[in-house]
């Protein structure tokens, strides 16, 4: 089974059994992690599912869209690994992958 | 009868947010999540989106699985109805008989969708789009249905429509109305999207009233008209509004009718009771603090927090830019702020291209944006909202000019100037 591990706010590591198909997003809400919103439910239309990816570890493979790319602007925590964790499908190639949960947005 | 140190009527997106707040804020009293439903907590958007598409799954929209909801200590009380509220002995009852008392009561209950007023508007073959029951009944009944009429051009009918014609069902909206979506946004974009849908196939019937749904054997066969026009259809789909369910808060005397009341704490007027998202009413300062509900996600989420925060000893009143979002076909419409009571409508960008916002002033002062496939006028709008400023107009109207340019401050001319009062400002007129 392939792992996908998360990365809270206060620094807990939780690991996942990666489900392909779903969103890092949908992984991370469905484990009960509640400090990711994701208040639209992860159709690209606010920035409350923000994440860090480690990039030590296995590349995303899809590209940021502008959508995406634009939303993230808004975040006074944009670093340059930054994702919105509802655009990015796990698959077996992400198997292993880190992702950080960014600080809330006021 | 059990105890709950805060009981939350209502399941949807204020209810469940709420429970997860107070935990996140460290409540450790008992949680009850009550809901009429028979389901698990779950999201209300994608029902007339990917829900109804058929693209998602139940289980993907969910709110937390019984075993995440275990895990946040929360009890989860579904398919109860709270028919009476006892206020001065902090008890609810509910229609199957149940009764709980509380502590702390967060009324989240939402709305029932507004039925037609007409005959035949319980045949069979009519429905509405509120709950996971409603679509899954309208999903068992597509097959064998070819012409659907959606009466009402609001959010969502239009996505609705979206959904349907691209699943090969051929569509008719009726807004009775001059113009889709007439209440909540300008006629710029109910234009854009009236011409959008029709070149999709959707025939788009404007300022039509109607009479009465007819059928046969029971079962619908098609609307009529107030001026005599006929529009056949296997189904109608009603999305006229919603009437907020606040009957046992007003009736134990709660302050409120088209909404139960609440300040900036979202507190009604019963003692512990708050109330929160669609069907509470509450003094908004992106509408000049007149007292207004918001049907939307961004505000049961917000309000929920706020209750939670006030439960748990950090009360901060409730001052969240407005924010929604649809979408329809391939265009994603994203809103900042409230456009209701502007003087003026500003479109920036092209039409043609697909791709504009339309900002919304009053009295030169930005009140809201509506961002047609146009994200980064959606962001960059927001402390144009937040701020009420006052940019120039005709650097608002020209699309290559950045937004986040006209609300950096650096511009004299978009200086944050203090916030409008209603006594300053002219009557509203439509744009």
């Amino acid at each position: 089974m392939s792992k996908l591990i998360v990365v809270t706010r206060h620094g807990t590591k939780i690991s996942l059994d990666g489900r392909p198909g779903l969103s890092i997003m949908e992984h991370i809400r469905s484990a009960g992690v509640d400090e990711l919103l994701a208040i639209c439910g992860g159709c690209c239309s606010c920035a409350t599912c923000h994440v860090y990816l480690d990039t030590q570890g296995p590349a995303c493979g899809r590209a940021m869209s502008t959508d995406e790319t634009e939303l993230l602007e808004s975040s006074t925590h944009r670093r340059p690994n930054s994702r919105l964790s509802c655009q990015i499908p796990f698959s077996e190639e992400l198997d292993g992958l880190t992702v950080t949960i960014a600080p809330e947005d006021q | 009868m059990d105890h709950y140190d805060c009981l939350i009527v209502g399941s949807g997106h204020g209810g469940s947010q709420a429970a997860i707040a107070l935990r996140q804020h460290k409540f450790s009293g008992t949680i009850g999540l009550l809901g009429d439903e028979k389901e698990l907590p779950y999201e209300r958007p994608p029902l007339s989106k990917e829900y109804l598409a058929g693209e998602k799954p139940f289980e993907r929209i969910l709110i937390g699985s019984p075993e995440v909801w275990r895990s946040r200590n929360v009890t989860l009380l579904p398919g109860h109805r709270v028919e009476a509220i006892g206020s001065d002995a902090h008890v609810v009852v509910c229609d199957d008989g149940a009764s709980f008392s509380y502590t702390h009561l967060i009324w989240a209950g939402g709305g029932t969708p507004r039925t037609l007023d007409c005959a035949g508007r319980d045949l069979k073959g009519v429905y509405s789009i509120r709950t996971r029951a409603d679509i899954d009944e309208i999903a068992r009944a597509l097959p064998a249905v070819r012409r659907i009429t959606v009466v009402g051009g609001g959010y969502i009918g239009l996505e609705a429509a979206a959904v349907l014609t691209k699943l090969g069902k051929q569509v008719t909206v009726l807004e009775a109305m001059d113009r889709v979506l007439a209440r909540v946004a300008g006629e710029a974009l109910s234009r854009f999207l009236e011409a959008e849908h029709r070149a999709h196939g959707v025939q788009i019937c404007l300022g039509a009233c109607v009479e009465s749904v007819q059928g046969k054997d029971g079962v619908v066969t098609g609307v009529r008209l107030s001026d005599g026009g006929m529009i056949d259809a296997e189904m109608v789909i009603v999305g006229i509004g919603i009437v907020p369910s606040i009957g046992p808060l007003i009736a134990a005397g709660a302050a409120g009718d088209n909404g139960v009341d609440v300040d900036e704490f979202c507190r009604t007027s019963l003692p512990d009771i708050f109330a929160i998202g669609d069907c509470a009413r509450h003094p908004s300062r992106f509408a000049d603090g007149a007292p207004i509900r918001l049907e939307s996600v961004q505000n049961a989420t917000d309000q929920a927090m706020v209750v939670a925060k006030v439960i748990a000893g950090r009360a901060e009143p409730y001052a969240s830019v407005p924010w929604f979002w649809s979408n329809q076909y391939d265009i994603r419409l994203q809103t900042v702020g409230l456009s209701r009571g502007h003087d003026q409508a500003i479109v920036r960008g092209d039409r043609a291209t697909r791709k504009f916002s339309i900002v919304y002033l009053r009295n030169g002062r930005v009140l809201a944006l509506d961002c047609v496939n146009a994200t980064k006028d959606y962001v960059e709008g927001r402390a144009l909202v937040a701020g009420r400023l006052s940019p120039p107009v005709h650097q608002l109207a020209d699309a290559t000019v950045p937004l986040k340019l006209l609300a950096s401050g650096t511009n004299p001319d978009a200086a944050p100037r203090r916030l409008s009062t209603s006594a300053d400002m002219p009557p509203a007129q439509a744009c």
